[in-house]
């Protein structure tokens, strides 16, 4: 029989904690759209997303109702899309963008990711024509989402990529300067990217993963921070102890969810990526789980070991919680998306090097931030190059999406709306980079590659 | 006009959907009502409740500082409505009489809590 209050306690955490399902996010495979033709190859595309994903949002809807369980976002991954672009010029790859977003409007959902390139050791004639095409592509779309991996531990750091990386970003920014610098928004920059996340703007579906897979994100940062409040004062093994606990729930739900879609849509249970994302709302905030922790602000020392501590349990809590955990899994720090890290960048309590530390402990890295408008492409190759190393060195995803807002300086807010929320532009190292990024080359992979 | 070749770049749905899912593993459903107390509020719930096929298995029900709390579990086996339609009937007498009114399949408890 189902106790009463176990029945408060799930209610209580959907109403007033913002527990949800992220996303479900359906990743498709479009190795069989080839074609030399762009034309074709676009419509091949298109046909092929809308055939497989036609019922998505349908089912998305009526699992929320079913359950009573917000899910916020509905988003499909595809194929990167620079395996497509071999034969195709600039011209031909952003028809590929237009075929995603056309198909992502038609279908409802939120984001469609994969417009994507993979070249940590090097890229394909598809890579490069991709990646020049990622400022057009991200500035005429409003639902396409672009991701490049630029290293691993196994093959080093691309500085190539990485120099134009910070070239495409400053372009990608000028292009759509008249909408807040919004194309950063949807252009990530990654170190061991993971091949089956669910989470944007960096999803894409892996060249190893099936035909069609669901992968499924969970959130609820404000169910972990009113659980650790709960407690009192208590010793911060205890506080680990309610996380791991807190973490096996939300994962629960998103394992349900995850199971239910992928029977009602006829396709293969991937993953279910164990992540505390936070939203603008408030009390939805990751930050606000370090300071219920005890920090007077996140940001203060002792931010970075808290939120070691925070990922760690997060992991423990819900890995028994899932048949199959992938993705990011841990805690993401997206300044504009999270309420408590959005007015720690205001009062100057959380900073570039700050959040660069925390990103070596939790799953994501330079997430969302807004820096002023004039900051150099080399400077924004060195915070990318900064950030990958530490991804690379610790094993571990790391990734980059700065966004440098177009007539902003310091001290100015950037409003993106929804889920993206709102950024303060926070300061940036200006020392000039641009000798040691002009070099170019492979950083090789660090020793601990060698595993075999 | 039936289309017999599909031109590419445009896409229609299939012509025959699959059954409508919402029905496949009808069990128990949780309903919880919470707002300001009235009165007539449990005859109304359960009212739609049996218009819908919906069996009351277990009511609990408390008012504190005027506020209404109810939790019913119901058996929906011989729901005669797909589960998404009472869902929202429940949820349209809550908006009509200023209460919260959620319903809720029994799995998202039991998976919760249960392992």
């Amino acid at each position: 029989m189902l106790d009463k209050f176990d029945i408060l306690e799930t209610l209580n955490m959907i109403r007033e904690e913002c527990l949800d399902v992220r996303t479900i996010t359906l990743g498709i495979s479009l190795y069989d759209c080839q074609s030399d033709d762009p034309r074709r190859l676009a419509d091949n595309i298109y046909d092929k997303v809308m055939s497989r994903a036609h019922n998505l949002v349908k089912v998305g809807n009526d699992i929320e109702k079913m359950y009573g369980i917000p899910i916020i976002n509905k988003r499909v991954s595809v194929t990167p899309a620079a395996l497509l672009c071999g034969r195709m010029d600039r011209d031909g790859a952003v028809g590929i963008a237009r075929a995603l977003d056309r198909a992502a409007h038609e279908l409802g959902i939120n984001f469609i990711g994969g417009y994507s390139a993979l070249v940590q050791k090097g890229a394909s004639d598809g890579s490069r024509v991709l990646i020049e095409s990622i400022p057009e592509a991200l500035a005429c779309t409003e639902l396409v989402c672009s991701s490049v991996n630029v290293a691993s531990t196994k093959a080093g750091i691309n500085m190539d990529a990485v120099a134009e990386m910070g070239r495409v970003i400053r372009r990608t920014a000028e292009l759509t300067a008249d909408r807040g610098s919004i194309g950063c928004a949807k252009l990530v920059v990654f170190a061991n990217a993971p091949e089956d996340n669910p989470f944007m703007a960096g999803a894409f579906h892996g060249l190893g993963e099936p035909e069609t897979v669901i992968n499924v994100g969970v959130s609820g940062p404000g169910v972990v921070a009113s659980a650790i409040r709960r407690a009192g004062d208590c010793s911060l093994a205890e506080i680990a102890e309610i996380i791991k606990k807190t973490a096996f729930k939300i994962t629960r739900v998103g394992q349900l969810v995850a199971r239910e879609a992928s029977n009602r849509l006829g396709v293969p249970f991937g993953i279910v990526d164990l992540s505390l994302a936070p939203t603008p709302a408030i009390g939805d905030s990751v930050a606000y789980i370090l300071e219920s922790m005890g920090l007077e602000q996140c940001g203060a020392c002792g931010t970075t070991a808290a939120l070691a501590l925070l990922n760690d349990a997060v992991k423990k809590g819900g890995v028994m919680a899932s048949s199959q955990v992938g993705g990011l899994s841990g805690a993401f720090i997206p300044v504009s998306e999270d309420a408590g890290m959005i007015a720690a960048a205001r009062s100057g309590a959380l900073r570039l090097e700050k959040l660069e530390a925390m990103t070596a402990v939790c799953s994501v890295g330079l997430d969302m931030i807004a820096i002023p408008g004039d900051t150099s492409a080399e400077v924004i190759s060195g915070i990318i190059a900064d950030e990958i190393a530490i991804g690379v060195v610790n094993t571990k995803t790391t990734a980059v999406r700065v966004i440098p807002a177009i007539g902003c300086k310091v001290g100015d807010t950037v409003n993106f709306g929804g889920l993206l929320g709102e950024a303060p532009v926070m300061p940036v190292n200006t020392l000039s980079p641009a000798k040691f990024i002009a070099r170019g080359g492979r950083i090789p992979a660090p020793i601990h590659s060698l595993k075999n | 006009m039936r289309r017999t070749v599909r031109q590419r770049g445009t896409w229609f749905p299939p012509e025959k959907p699959g059954p409508p899912p919402g029905k496949a593993r009808p069990m128990k459903a949780v309903v919880s009502v919470i707002g300001k107390d009235t009165v007539g509020i449990i005859a109304k719930v359960s009212a739609e409740c049996a218009r819908c096929g919906v069996n009351i298995l277990d009511i609990s029900q408390t008012v504190l500082q005027d506020y209404f709390t109810m939790i019913m579990i119901t058996d929906i086996d011989g729901i005669t409505v797909p589960f998404p339609d009472f869902v929202d009937a429940m949820a349209r007498i809550g908006n009509a009489n200023n209460l919260k009114i959620l319903t809720m399949h029994e799995d998202i408890f039991n998976t919760m809590h249960k392992i």
